[in-house]
């Protein structure tokens, strides 16, 4: 069989996206694919009819990749390919999407406002400022709307940095969030077919609070996995991970990120938060989702082989959520 | 299915199959290694600023993050001419290992470079190293113990800052005003350090067109940093690979030459006035010094590449070499004057930058509300980058700075990627004064209805191109 595997692109993760393209190439090349590497640009289209492969690994993150532009085009060219359809991409990929999303089904987020540049600029939103303040408290976390990988993610530990993080933040999506803090242990539940995998706790060293270089790099954050829970946390976190991959109409995979409140974050916020969904989450040597697949005894390879059969399996043209 | 002139001379050559690449590292594995790493390798730090510089090499993006010297000027005829030499003349010699020291003929070319800015060595002085950056490794290697202080200017050369790294150096950063490192403030922190009985190794300075700062150190600073390291009995590591790029006003002596090699290690290379491709740089030190750095080279590679030297050597025969610099810097100063006029042009005036007299690299620091790796995310997105200051601190300080190269691309490049930057600035500034409700600075509107701004400066707001975008002068 043919398998092309999209990676690298020009969102700022292609270093990401390009690393785990390249796991992707080996373990299907390995399960004795033919694959072909392709690097999205201008020549996308082109390449693709004049490959013609049997499916398209889709491995590439951030914008354009993750958030159904690349879906909707292959989908046009009737091609199979892993992961969400373009529905669900839309809606992992904007977290104010998403999020908006969550709280009318009932599952629980942090609370949030969101602003995009304009409202700043054109509408005075920055003398609102106050009142967000006082409703989400301090520390304020602030966050582009359609970034992965924590990239432009700041902590506003009081009302002086608020600025400052708004404009970081700006620096990577023309929106971004105000979002309630929460106390609590950091999470991340991968999904194989809407079956969650056993839970990855991320246990940052202590300056690397929340650094997106420390994400990436050996030694630098813990991970535990599987997470040490109680059966009833390990349950309710599922639960809500399960629950959101129907809600957003995931399908192949995804990974579903969580914070469960401990017993000293505010009231609003204790039990499992979801923070965020990636519809097409990390597979390099560190990434979370092959950890989790590995700790519940598949390979790296077997989890590669089942991700491209349930987008073989897929209907044609699917996009709708079941 | 072997064309005639495969016939059958070469029946079967044995072919590399595919690459036979491991399947994937598991997460077991990487706690095992990472379990078996030395304590220098959990402080050596790759960065984010990797990831997104991953992005600088797609084709449509201007990249001003560069250091890269242009070579696209340097004659293919002549290149040729000389490689085709080698090969008649010198071939077994040219594929052969050489002293670990290098050739003594490359050592008259280093003894020709530095001629040039008055300085004459002893021969036995020098060692041909692999690049300016081999000697950086080598002499901090030779001289640093986990925890020993090293000093540098602050921001310093970005390449720098993991050398003291992996060596687990305690790496202190002098402050820098238009005339290069402030000395007062290096002998406070020396006296700082003496107070608590610490002895710094060496204080490592590019003191020409210092990359990334691109200021100069003054002659008077000059020979103040000499007595300092000669009354403390302290090693100065002058690093110099820009001194003979100078486009205006009077060359200063290198700290070398004032010191005549007692206390000053000199670093040099041919990367900024020949090739970077070729890595070949040096370095000259007091024999007792020389001897250990010479010792570590040889555990580190035996001897610097011999066909390089050999190259180096035809090279400068031709007698040619300063003409090439001549016709380097008639370019290169095209490119700064390019850069610093858009900079003059499209950066707000809360910005600042150096204008540097010769060199790579013009430094340009933004208010402290904006972080320039954020800002690189959202350049990015305008296809243009820079390094973020961050990269030439140890401890995390220049993160409202960038460094911007104008040696690498030329003059509409420059113009166009500057104002890609200039633009992203400028939005950032604004944002950040309309959320804190600081009005300071009009936005340079193309809209002529604004009224409510005439209040504030009618000289500003007529149009962009006319608005007074003055630099502030940071020290002067």
């Amino acid at each position: 069989m043919k398998a092309a595997v999209l990676a690298g692109g020009r969102s700022l993760e292609r270093g990401v996206s390009l690393r785990s393209g390249a796991r992707v190439e080996d373990a299907l090349a390995s399960l004795g694919h033919d694959v072909v590497a392709v690097d999205p640009g201008a020549d996308l289209v082109r390449r693709l009819n004049d490959e013609r492969p049997d499916v398209v690994f889709i491995s590439l993150h951030g914008p354009g990749g993750e958030d159904g532009t690349v879906q909707e085009l292959v989908e046009i060219l009737d091609i199979p390919y892993t992961g969400p359809g373009i529905a669900a991409c839309v809606r992992s990929m904007d977290k104010v999407v998403s999020k908006h999303a969550l709280r009318a089904a009932g599952i629980p987020t942090p609370d949030w406002v969101a602003f995009n540049a304009t409202a700043f600029r054109e509408l005075g939103a920055a003398d609102t400022l106050e009142e967000i303040e006082a409703r989400l408290g301090f520390p304020l976390v602030v966050k582009p709307a359609r970034q992965g990988s924590s990239l432009g993610v700041e902590f506003a530990p009081s009302r002086a940095e608020v600025p400052e993080a708004l404009v970081a933040a700006l620096s990577y999506d023309d929106r971004v969030l105000l979002e309630r803090y929460v106390k609590g242990r950091e999470l991340a539940v991968g999904l194989l077919d809407g079956d969650p995998l056993p839970i990855v706790e991320a246990i940052p060293k202590q300056e690397d609070f929340f650094n997106f270089e420390a994400r990436y790099e050996i030694g630098r954050t813990e991970y535990v996995c599987p997470a040490e829970l109680g059966p009833d946390e390990t349950a309710a976190v599922h639960e809500a991970a399960r629950r959101t991959w129907e809600l957003l109409g995931c399908e192949g995979f995804a990974r579903v990120d969580l914070m469960l409140g401990g017993p000293d974050a505010a009231q609003e916020v204790r039990g499992p938060q979801v923070l965020e969904v990636n519809a097409v989450p990390g597979l390099t040597d560190t990434s979370l989702l092959p950890q989790a697949a590995e700790a519940a005894g598949l390979s790296f390879e077997e989890l590669c082989a089942r991700i491209v059969d349930l987008a073989l399996s897929r209907a044609p043209a699917s996009s709708a959520p079941a | 299915v072997a064309g005639p002139e495969h016939s059958s001379r070469e029946p079967e050559r044995p072919q590399p199959g595919p690459p036979h690449r491991r399947a994937h590292t598991s997460a077991r594995d990487l706690e095992r290694y990472s379990g078996l790493f030395a304590a220098r390798t959990q402080v050596m730090r790759s960065s984010a600023m990797r990831d997104l510089m991953a992005i600088t090499t797609r084709p449509e993006v201007i990249s001003l993050a560069g250091g890269l010297p242009d070579t696209s000027t340097f004659p293919p005829a002549s290149f040729a001419a000389q490689m085709t030499r080698i090969a008649q003349e010198s071939s077994a010699e040219a594929l052969q290992y050489g002293p670990t020291e290098g050739f003594e003929r490359t050592k008259e070319c280093i003894r020709a470079v530095m001629a040039a800015e008055d300085m004459s060595p002893d021969p036995d002085d020098i060692l041909v190293t692999t690049g300016g950056q081999q000697a950086i490794d080598l002499i901090t290697k030779t001289l640093v113990d986990p925890g020993d202080p090293v000093i540098c200017e602050g921001p310093t050369y970005p390449g720098a800052v993991p050398v003291f790294c992996s060596y687990e150096a305690d790496t202190h950063q002098v402050e820098m005003d238009a005339d290069g490192m402030r000395v007062d403030e290096l002998e406070a922190l020396l006296d700082r350090l003496e107070a608590d009985g610490r002895r710094p190794k060496f204080i490592y300075s590019v003191p020409s067109f210092q990359n990334p700062a691109g200021v100069t150190l003054s002659l008077d600073r000059r020979r103040r940093l000499v007595e300092i390291a000669r009354d403390r009995e302290l090693l100065v590591l002058e690093d110099n690979p820009y001194g003979l790029l100078r486009y205006e006003g009077d060359p200063l002596p290198p700290l070398y030459q004032l010191d005549g090699g007692d206390y000053v290690i000199y670093l040099g290379t041919f990367s900024k006035i020949l090739s970077p491709g070729i890595r070949l740089g040096w370095c000259c030190a007091p024999p007792p010094v020389m001897e250990k750095v010479v010792l570590g080279k040889q555990a580190a590679d035996l001897c610097t590449s011999t066909l390089t030297q050999y190259f180096v050597s035809e090279y400068f025969d031709e007698g040619r070499w300063r003409e090439y610099i001549g016709s380097l810097t008639g370019i290169y100063r095209s490119r700064r004057d390019a850069m610093l006029d858009a900079l003059e042009r499209h950066f707000p005036n809360q910005a600042e930058w150096t204008e540097p007299a010769g060199g790579l690299f013009v430094w340009a620091t933004l208010p402290d509300y904006i972080d320039t790796a954020d800002l690189l995310a959202k350049a990015l997105r305008d296809d243009v980058a820079f390094v973020p200051g961050s990269a030439a601190y140890a401890d995390g300080r220049g993160s409202s700075s960038m460094r911007l190269n104008f040696s690498g691309s030329d003059e509409d490049e420059i113009r166009e990627g500057v104002r890609r930057i200039g633009k992203v600035v400028w939005d950032q500034v604004a944002l950040y004064e309309t959320i804190t409700g600081e009005h300071r600075i009009p936005r340079p509107v193309a809209d002529p209805a604004a009224p409510a701004r005439e209040a504030e400066g009618a000289a500003s707001n007529d149009s962009a191109e006319v608005l007074p975008l003055r630099r502030r002068d940071g020290e002067r």
